[in-house]
C-alpha cells in the first residue's frame, strides 16, 4: 500500500501551490505535512483525497495509477478543520452516511450498519451521543464524529487537515494523544496536514517540512529538529536564535565570541548561524571566547524557564532554555551579568551579493569547546 | 425584571406592537367587522356560490401551483446564480428583481401583449391549441411572473453559505452528484425553500394588477377571488366584499400556518441546539 508521489505540480493563477513535489508514503506511516500557510500542503492533501488534480506528476499506490480514481472511488477518510459534518443528520446518521449510499449490492444490511456504527460510535467514545445532531456537540465531540463517519468507509488512507485547528489548547492535546493511540491501535496510513509545528513533531512518524509549495526537508521528527537542512526548516520548526557571522583569520564569530573554522566554508565570508535556546552555555569560562549578556526576563514555563538575554556586543536579544530546577543555582535573576556563547550552530554560508542569500545546499554545524551534544 | 444587557427593550417592543396594531391588525379587526354585518350564514351563503368558489379554488389552487413551480424553477435559477461564474451573471442576478419594481399593471399588459392570439409567443401557441391569454394559464403565469423574486432572494444567501466542505465530505465518502444533493445539499435547503414558498404563495393569492389583464376575468373560468371583491366595492355591497375578504384572509392565514408548522419540522436538527 506504499503511495508514491512523483514530481507533483499544481499551479493556480497566482502561485505555484505545489512545485515539484515527490514523496513516498508507506503502509500504515503517521505522515504529518507542516508548514506555514499557502505552503502547498493543503493542496497536497485535497489531490491525495481526488478533490483537486495535479498539473504535472503522478501518484500511485502499489504501481497503480491513484489520481484516475475518483474521490468517490478513492477509498480515503477525509476529516476537515471545521468538521464537515450533515447539520440535519444525527450523530448515527453521520457516521452511517458512507455506508448508506453505497450502490445496493454493495450496501451492508440495515442491521450491520447499526452494529458497525454503535462499534465506531464506542472508540470515538460516543456510544450515548448517537441521537445528537452535530450542533448539539462540542467542537472535541464534532472532530470524533468527524473521525468515525471517515472511519466507516474503511478507508485506505486517512487524510486530516488541521483537524485540531479550531480546538481549544486542552482538548487539542487530549485529541492528539487519543487520535496517536489510535493510529498504533488500527495502523491506517495516515497523513496529517497542520500549520502546528509542535503538534507534528508531537504526532508524526515522518515530518513532511513544506514551504511555498516546495518539499522542504523530510525526516523523523527528531531528526528534523535535530538537523535542519535549510534555514526555513531551522527557523519553522522549533525556536531558534538567529546570529549573524562573519569569516576571521581561521575563525567564524560574532561580537566578541568565535569559534574556529576549521575546514568548514572556507570559501565564504559570511554566513547565518541558527542555534536552538538549549545550546547557550551561560556559564563560560574566563579565557574562552564569550559574549557578556545581561538577563532581561525569566519565564517560568513549568519544568523549563525561558530566558531573554541581551547581548550588547551584537545588539541583540537571545532566548535561552534552562530546566527550572538551574534557576536557583546560577544566580539567574533578572539584571545578572552572563558569559554566554553558543554550544551548537547550525551554519549556512551566504553568498557575496548584496542581497545575501544564503547559498543553496551549503551548511555545516559547528559545536563550542564546552558542547555536550 | 431582570437588568438586560441591551437597552431600550420595552420602548422597542412598545413600539412594535403598536405599529403592528395600527399597521396590521386594526384594518384587518375593521375588515372583520364590517364582514360581521353579513353573518356567519350570509358567508356560507357566499361560499355556496358556485362563482366564489370557482373564483376562490382559482386563486388559491393556482396561488399553490405558481408558488410550487416558482420553488422548482426558483431553485435552479438560484444554484446557477450562486454556484457558476458566467458573463452576464451580474446582469440576470438584477433582473431577477424586476418583477419587484415594475407596477402589477405594467406586468399584466406585457404579459398579455405577448401571449394575446395576435402577440409574440400567442401567434405561435394559439395554433398548438395552447391558449395562455384569458384562460387559468394565463391567470398562472402572472402568478408565477410576481412570485418568483421571493424564492431566489430568500434562498440566494442560503446557498452561498452553505459549506463546500460538506460536499466534498460526501463525495469522499462514496456519495455521487445525485446523492449529495439528495441527501445533504437539499436537506438543508428545504426550511428556506419553504420560506420562499410561502412568501411567492402570499404574494400570488394577494395579486390584483398584473392578473386582471391577462385573465380575462371570465366568471366560472377565469375570474380570481380580489376581482369579485373590486367587483362587489363596485356595487357598494361593503359587507360582501369585507365576508370575501375574510374567506381569503382565512385561508391564507391557515395555508401559512400550516408551512409555518411544516417548516419548524424541517428544521428540527437547528432547533434544538445545546
Amino acid at each position: 500500500m506504499t503511495l508514491a508521489l512523483k514530481r507533483l505540480s499544481r499551479h493556480f493563477p497566482d502561485i505555484a501551490a505545489l512545485d515539484d513535489v515527490s514523496l513516498d508514503i508507506a503502509p500504515g506511516e503517521f505522515v504529518a505535512l507542516v508548514g506555514p500557510s499557502g505552503s502547498g500542503k493543503t493542496t497536497l492533501l485535497r489531490i491525495l483525497a481526488g478533490l483537486d488534480y495535479p498539473d504535472e506528476g503522478s501518484v500511485t499506490q502499489n504501481g497503480q495509477d491513484f489520481l484516475a480514481a475518483s474521490a468517490r472511488e478513492r477509498n480515503v477518510g477525509l476529516v476537515f478543520q471545521h468538521y464537515a459534518l450533515f447539520g440535519h443528520l444525527t450523530v448515527r446518521e453521520n457516521v452511517a452516511f458512507g455506508l448508506r449510499v453505497r450502490p445496493r449490492r454493495r450496501r451492508p444490511s440495515r442491521d450491520q450498519i447499526r452494529v458497525r456504527v454503535d462499534e465506531l460510535l464506542k472508540r470515538v467514545q460516543l456510544a450515548e451521543l448517537g441521537n445528537r445532531y452535530p450542533s448539539q456537540l462540542s467542537g472535541g465531540q464534532r472532530q470524533r464524529v468527524a473521525l468515525a463517519r471517515a472511519l466507516a468507509v474503511e478507508p485506505d488512507v486517512l487524510l486530516l487537515d488541521e483537524p485540531f485547528g479550531a480546538l481549544d489548547a486542552q482538548v487539542r492535546t487530549a485529541l492528539r494523544r487519543w487520535l496517536r493511540e489510535l493510529h498504533e491501535e488500527l495502523g491506517l496510513t495516515t497523513v496529517f496536514v497542520t500549520h502546528d509545528q509542535e503538534e507534528a513533531l508531537e504526532l508524526a512518524d515522518r515530518i513532511v517540512v513544506m514551504n511555498k509549495g516546495r518539499i522542504e526537508q523530510v525526516g523523523r521528527p527528531h531528526e528534523v529538529y535535530k538537523d535542519p537542512e535549510t534555514p526555513f526548516v531551522c527557523e519553522f520548526i522549533g525556536r531558534t536564535n538567529r546570529i549573524a557571522l562573519e569569516r576571521r583569520a581561521n575563525t567564524w564569530g560574532a561580537g566578541s565570541w568565535s569559534l574556529p573554522a576549521g575546514a568548514s566554508g572556507g570559501l565564504f565570508h559570511s554566513a547565518v548561524g541558527y542555534v536552538r535556546p538549549e545550546h547557550l552555555s551561560l556559564s563560560v569560562p574566563e579565557g574562552q571566547p564569550a559574549w557578556e549578556a545581561r538577563l532581561r526576563h525569566v519565564y517560568l514555563a513549568g519544568s523549563i524557564a525561558h530566558l531573554d538575554i541581551y547581548v550588547a556586543d551584537i545588539d541583540q536579544t537571545l532566548e535561552v532554555d534552562v530546566a527550572s530546577e538551574d534557576l536557583g543555582r546560577g544566580a539567574l535573576t533578572p539584571g545578572a551579568v552572563l558569559r554566554v556563547a553558543p554550544t551548537r550552530l547550525v551554519t549556512f554560508p551566504l553568498g557575496d551579493g548584496p542581497a545575501g542569500a544564503p547559498v543553496l545546499g551549503e551548511r555545516w554545524i559547528m559545536r563550542g569547546p564546552n558542547s555536550t551534544s | 425584571m431582570r437588568r438586560r444587557v441591551l437597552p431600550g427593550f420595552g420602548l422597542s417592543l412598545g413600539f412594535a406592537v403598536t405599529y403592528l396594531g395600527l399597521i396590521v391588525l386594526l384594518p384587518l379587526a375593521a375588515l372583520a367587522w364590517k364582514a360581521s354585518d353579513v353573518g356567519l350564514a350570509g358567508i356560507l351563503k357566499l361560499l355556496a356560490s358556485p362563482r366564489t368558489l370557482a373564483a376562490l379554488k382559482l386563486s388559491f389552487g393556482g396561488a399553490l401551483l405558481a408558488a410550487g413551480l416558482n420553488v422548482v424553477v426558483g431553485l435552479m435559477v438560484t444554484w446557477a446564480l450562486v454556484r457558476y461564474r458566467f458573463p452576464g451573471r451580474r446582469i440576470l442576478d438584477a433582473l431577477i428583481d424586476l418583477p419587484f419594481a415594475l407596477p402589477t399593471a405594467v406586468a399584466g399588459i406585457a404579459l398579455t401583449a405577448i401571449y394575446a392570439p395576435n402577440g409574440w409567443f400567442g401567434r405561435w401557441l394559439v395554433p398548438l391549441g395552447i391558449q395562455v391569454a384569458y384562460t387559468p394559464l394565463g391567470v398562472l403565469l402572472a402568478m408565477v411572473f410576481v412570485g418568483f423574486p421571493f424564492v431566489v432572494r430568500t434562498l440566494q444567501p442560503v446557498l452561498q453559505s452553505l459549506e463546500r466542505e460538506v460536499e466534498d465530505a460526501a463525495e469522499t465518502l462514496g456519495a455521487t452528484g445525485l446523492q449529495t444533493f439528495l441527501r445533504v445539499v437539499l436537506p438543508t435547503l428545504v426550511p428556506t425553500l419553504l420560506t420562499g414558498f410561502a412568501l411567492a404563495l402570499a404574494r400570488a393569492v394577494g395579486e390584483y394588477g398584473s392578473v386582471i389583464f391577462i385573465a380575462g376575468n371570465i366568471p366560472l373560468r377565469s375570474e380570481i377571488a380580489p376581482l369579485l371583491i373590486v367587483q362587489r366595492l363596485d356595487e357598494f355591497d361593503y359587507a360582501t366584499a369585507a365576508a370575501l375578504g375574510v374567506v381569503m384572509l382565512t385561508f391564507s392565514l391557515v395555508l401559512l400556518v400550516l408551512v409555518s408548522a411544516l417548516q419548524r419540522w424541517t428544521r428540527r436538527w437547528a432547533e434544538q441546539s445545546a
